[in-house]
């Protein structure tokens, strides 16, 4: 029981931070996955007198992931259907080319400016129509939520280290007493912190293991699937390797770090 | 005779201070047992500080098994430490241990085995009489408990001196008798030199031993 509550602060100090770092983690790549959903919707028409190369295009701007033509056909069909054939074909020399333009990313609405203007100034091009109107609301409110949460784990960051510190004085008070009781029967340095790091080392592990039950629970949990289902994205929850090896990390750097702190300030009494 | 501590004009003071002790000379032989008197406050826990170089010489020198310990490194001084046994005074045992551990840590700081650890604690446990008592922490004992544990433990590693500092401040007659049998008997079957600070030196000592008083910090040897 003893040990049990000797460990329980800095754990739930380590398991708070951990828990930030992840949801932010969480937040951060709902963001991305959705801009990369944007990006796929996001559609540029140009409208341009004489045919453009796509290599041209492209050459344009770096945004410009990929052009696609759009056929006249479609254009000519809804005009009539009783020309014929080779006023059809003389129409469609005539009429200017329609393309469509795949974006590398979604764009700022500075870059979706740049674009345009960009692009008009090929003599050839009439006009640009941007279709996003109502995917950038979506937008906006992701990156306010964003920013909401970074506040959020920044808070939850520093409040945590502020109890750490003040928790620190109590735990230097605890270990300085065997560390000083072991120097005195000549234990040198290494051995009389041993028992400091392995408790950290312990702790960070228990942590890490914590976070670990709780964001594999979340990951499999119906209605936080939903949630990103609603806004058509797929987000990885928590990645038993590669977010569990940072957590790991920053739980026991932190940890270390701690026990350092305190074999630093290990003052040996008279 | 080997000295196992020569003191040359040595003064102790905490911070600047007066000299708690002041200007002392003497020295004790390898294999000899003393008992240190003097009144309450008189400076007799400070001398025992500094023989273990918890406190540097404030004057003179000081060496204790070879060692000057005015200006000796913190490797060398832990070297020393581990051929000493100490009885604190307010025993100093570590909490959060049992019984078990707490007599064991000088021999795990010397790295001895596992299983020579072990017999050395069981055969200490019983030569004190706490050995159903092994597993509780120093908190769940009685002050005379505490203190039994404390001698245990600077008797575990065979050290080459022993300073106790009132290790039967706190126990009635039989518990001193066990005490002073073992003091008497690491110094007469392993030749361990014993430095006692104590109020009563006990009627019953079947071997030679020296006597120095302490009074306004100055020390003489009673005959
Ligand atoms: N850490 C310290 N800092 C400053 N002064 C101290 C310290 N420890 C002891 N003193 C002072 O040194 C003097 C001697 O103290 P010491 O503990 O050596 O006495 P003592 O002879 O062991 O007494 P007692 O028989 O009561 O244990 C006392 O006046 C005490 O106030
Ligand atoms: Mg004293």
């Amino acid at each position: 029981m003893k040990s049990i509550k000797n460990h329980f602060s800095l754990v739930i100090a380590l398991v708070s931070i951990l828990f930030s770092i992840q949801v932010f983690t969480i937040v951060d790549r709902s963001i991305v996955a959705y801009k990369d959903k944007l990006a796929s919707n996001y559609s540029v028409v140009v409208v341009a007198q004489f045919k453009i190369e796509n290599e041209k295009m492209k050459s344009l701007n770096s945004l410009i992931a990929d052009v696609i033509e759009l056929s006249p056909d479609s254009v000519i069909k809804r005009l009539n259907t009783k020309m014929d054939k080779k006023n059809i074909e003389l129409l469609k020399v005539t009429l200017p080319k329609f393309y469509k333009l795949k974006l590398t990313h979604f764009p700022s609405p500075n870059e979706i400016d740049n674009l345009t203007k960009g692009l008009l100034q090929n003599a050839s091009i009439t006009k640009v129509e941007n279709f996003a109107h109502n995917h950038d609301t979506t937008y906006k409110f992701l990156l306010l939520f964003k920013d909401v949460i970074s506040v959020f784990s920044i808070t939850v960051f520093i409040v945590t280290i502020l109890l750490i510190l003040k928790e620190l004085r109590i735990w230097q008070f605890m270990h300085n007493e065997r560390m000083s009781i072991m120097g005195l029967f000549g234990a040198p340095i290494w051995l009389r912190s041993a028992v400091l790091f392995r408790l950290s080392i312990v702790d960070a592990i228990i942590a890490s293991i914590l976070t670990f039950i709780l964001f594999s629970y979340l990951s499999s949990s119906q209605w936080i699937l939903e949630q990103f289902n609603n806004i058509g994205i797929e987000v990885v929850v928590f990645d038993n390797i590669i977010d569990f090896s940072i957590l790991f990390g920053v739980a026991i750097s932190l940890s270390i770090l701690l026990a350092s702190l305190i074999v630093i300030g290990h003052k040996e009494e008279v | 005779m080997d000295k196992v501590i020569i003191a040359d004009n040595l003064s102790l003071s905490y911070s600047n201070d007066e000299a708690i002790i002041n200007k002392v000379n003497f020295s004790v032989n390898s294999g000899s047992f003393v008992f240190i008197t003097g009144a309450s406050g008189s400076g007799k826990s400070t001398l025992l500080k500094s023989l273990y170089g918890a406190l540097k010489p404030a004057q003179g020198s000081l060496i204790v098994g070879g060692v000057e310990l005015s200006s000796v490194s913190r490797s060398k001084l832990n070297f020393l430490r581990r051929h000493i046994g100490i009885v604190f005074q307010d025993y100093k045992l570590v909490k959060e241990w049992t019984i078990e551990k707490n007599i064991m840590l000088p021999l795990i700081i010397n790295g001895y085995e596992k299983n020579v650890t072990k017999n050395q604690v069981d055969s200490l446990l019983k030569h004190v009489r706490l050995k159903h008592q092994s597993g509780k922490y120093p908190q769940e004992l009685s002050g005379g408990e505490q203190q039994r544990v404390a001698m245990a433990r600077a008797l575990s590693h065979n050290p080459i001196l022993i300073l106790a500092d009132e290790p039967t401040g706190n126990l009635d007659d039989y518990s001193s008798g066990l005490i002073w049998s073992l003091l008497e008997g690491a110094n007469t079957q392993l030749n361990t030199t014993v430095i006692v600070v104590t109020h009563h030196i006990p009627q019953t000592m079947n071997i030679d031993y020296k006597h120095f008083h302490i009074e306004y910090g100055s020390i003489h040897e009673v005959n």
